[in-house]
């Protein structure tokens, strides 16, 4: 029988412990929060790691990191950037690519905490969903996104993009963008479940097509044992990618839809333990 | 707590109308915001040493902050929403700090994406904007008085300002030092804008493509022959 939206993870929590039903969420907050001091260490004590912001930034005075959709709205703009962006854009979109698909918006986004407290708030606040959208909304904007660079000659998307205001703000101090933000957070919480990282963010369609074939992912590896209690349906972001893997025996159990942003909640609240975060094709992977 | 799983058609209906007065209600403070916030927005704005030309600018900068990090003087600041300059880039008001003309440009050096030109030979090459002098009823020197603060604050003095003397017809005895900029020399650090002593500055730095003009292309000087008459 479902368990309530509101007691998602309760399960879990009896069965795991406290450490192992939250052990994912806890990872991902660290690696956030650590991305973020790494570019704060530098203006408060001094110590520079990475200079910058998310839009682009320098690792250790040597290593360019550059977000590859700035750096292709530049490009269809019509500029071709120096070799600094350019090899930043590679090598940012090379590693995610490599590593797992859509890595940085679970681990890396700074926007991410806030989308995340807004489903919370709405999971324990009971706010049911008031308005859809369809979930290809964001590959269409990803679209407009670089047309619109192409077409007007500006980086367009750069006026009101939610996660080079939330870098910026959190880098160099918030201006009017904090309201978008807020606006952000309203839309999530109170229109669209997961509105923004689940339907609209162009950034993260864009690294959803292009880390399909990453290492990482998750596998519903012990789908037997499923109880179809809902937790795991229930927090995650992209429900709509765990619906084959687990109900439907006949799939391979590796979760394959490219929306997964292996941010591993499924793991934590699966008192189950039908989910395991695996590298591809490892032992654990292996479709049955 | 005893609470049925299906909401009545009461609740739902407050939920909905709660949602709507939240969203409506967002909407208009992220205009409100954007709309105080750029109200605040003062001073002309000028961009960095090196910077390609305005448009050019704004789709060759990725907005990662990195010139406002590597200034020391903490002269660059990053546009927000509502600045008028596309959101996260950079820029400096001269009249608050100006441009100190570091010799090594390292804001220009640490640009990843060639929206600050690197390869600027020297600072005296850069053209963030143009001095002129605006306001020329309440100069101080238009006066026939001798303040000449922005002429002995200018890093290029003698090339970028010089001071031209005129006699005085108010006094008819005396003479007029007139600051004069020179659009060949002139970097547009802003050190003149800044040092003004009027409470406005009567001396500002605008943007070359503001301040300058353009001849009609078809004018030849006949004093300039070696140019082909053109300036």
């Amino acid at each position: 029988m479902a368990n309530r939206r509101q007691e998602a993870g309760r399960d879990a929590l009896a069965v795991k412990g406290w450490w192992r039903s939250y052990r994912w969420l806890l990872l991902r907050r660290l690696c956030q929060v650590m991305v973020l001091a790494l570019f704060l260490c530098g203006s408060w004590s001094g110590v520079w790691i990475l200079h910058g912001n998310y839009s682009s930034s320098l690792l250790l005075d040597t290593v360019p990191l550059s977000d590859p959709l700035m750096v292709l709205q530049s490009l269809a703009s019509g500029h071709l950037p120096a070799t600094l962006a350019l090899s930043g854009a590679l090598i940012v979109g090379g590693f995610y690519a490599l590593a797992g698909r859509r890595l940085f918006c679970s681990w890396v986004c700074p926007v991410n905490p806030l989308t995340d407290l807004a489903a919370w708030l709405r999971r324990r606040l009971g706010i049911t969903a008031s308005a859809s959208l369809p979930r290809w909304l964001r590959y269409l904007i990803l679209a407009l996104v670089l047309a619109g660079s192409l077409l007007t000659g500006s980086l367009l998307w750069e006026w009101v993009n939610p996660v080079s205001i939330a870098g910026r703000g959190l880098i160099f101090g918030f201006g009017a963008g904090i309201f978008l933000l807020l606006a952000l957070f309203l839309f999530d919480l109170l229109v669209v479940e997961h509105g923004w990282c689940g339907h609209l963010c162009p950034l993260g369609a864009f690294y959803g097509l292009t880390g399909g074939a990453g290492a990482l992912g998750v596998t519903a590896a012990g789908r037997e044992r499923c109880t179809r209690c809902m937790d795991c349906f229930h927090v995650c972001p992209e429900p709509q990618v765990l619906r084959a893997p687990v109900l439907d025996k006949q799939s391979p159990a590796r979760i394959a839809g490219r929306d997964c942003m292996t941010c591993g909640r499924c793991v934590d609240v699966c008192a189950e333990e039908v989910f395991k975060i695996t590298i591809r094709w490892s032992s654990g992977a292996k479709d049955e | 707590m005893a609470r049925t799983d299906a909401p009545g058609p009461a609740r739902r209906r407050f939920l909905r109308d709660v949602t709507r007065a939240a969203c409506g209600l967002s909407a208009v403070l992220v205009l409100l915001g954007i709309r105080t916030e750029s109200s605040r927005a003062s001073g002309v704005r000028l961009r960095p040493p090196g910077a390609l030309p305005e448009p050019a600018f704004s789709r060759a900068c990725v907005r990662c902050g990195q010139c406002v990090q590597a200034c020391p003087y903490q002269t660059l600041k990053l546009a927000t929403l509502a600045s008028g300059e596309a959101a996260g880039t950079p820029y400096f008001v001269a009249r608050e700090i100006p441009c100190e003309m570091c010799e090594e440009i390292p804001c220009a050096v640490v640009c990843p994406s060639g929206a600050l030109d690197s390869g600027l030979p020297s600072i005296d090459a850069a053209r963030m904007g143009l001095a002129v002098l605006l306001d020329q009823e309440n100069c101080l020197n238009f006066q026939g008085l001798r303040c000449d603060v922005c002429y002995r604050v200018c890093p290029a003095i003698d090339k970028a300002i010089t001071l031209t003397p005129e006699s005085n017809s108010r006094t008819g005895k005396h003479a007029r030092f007139l600051p004069t900029v020179h659009s060949s020399d002139c970097t547009g650090c802003g050190k003149c804008e800044q040092a003004c002593v009027l409470e406005q500055a009567a001396i500002k730095v605008l943007p070359r493509e503001l301040a300058k003009g353009e001849l009609g292309h078809h004018y030849r000087f006949s004093w300039l022959e070696g140019a082909d008459g053109k300036s």
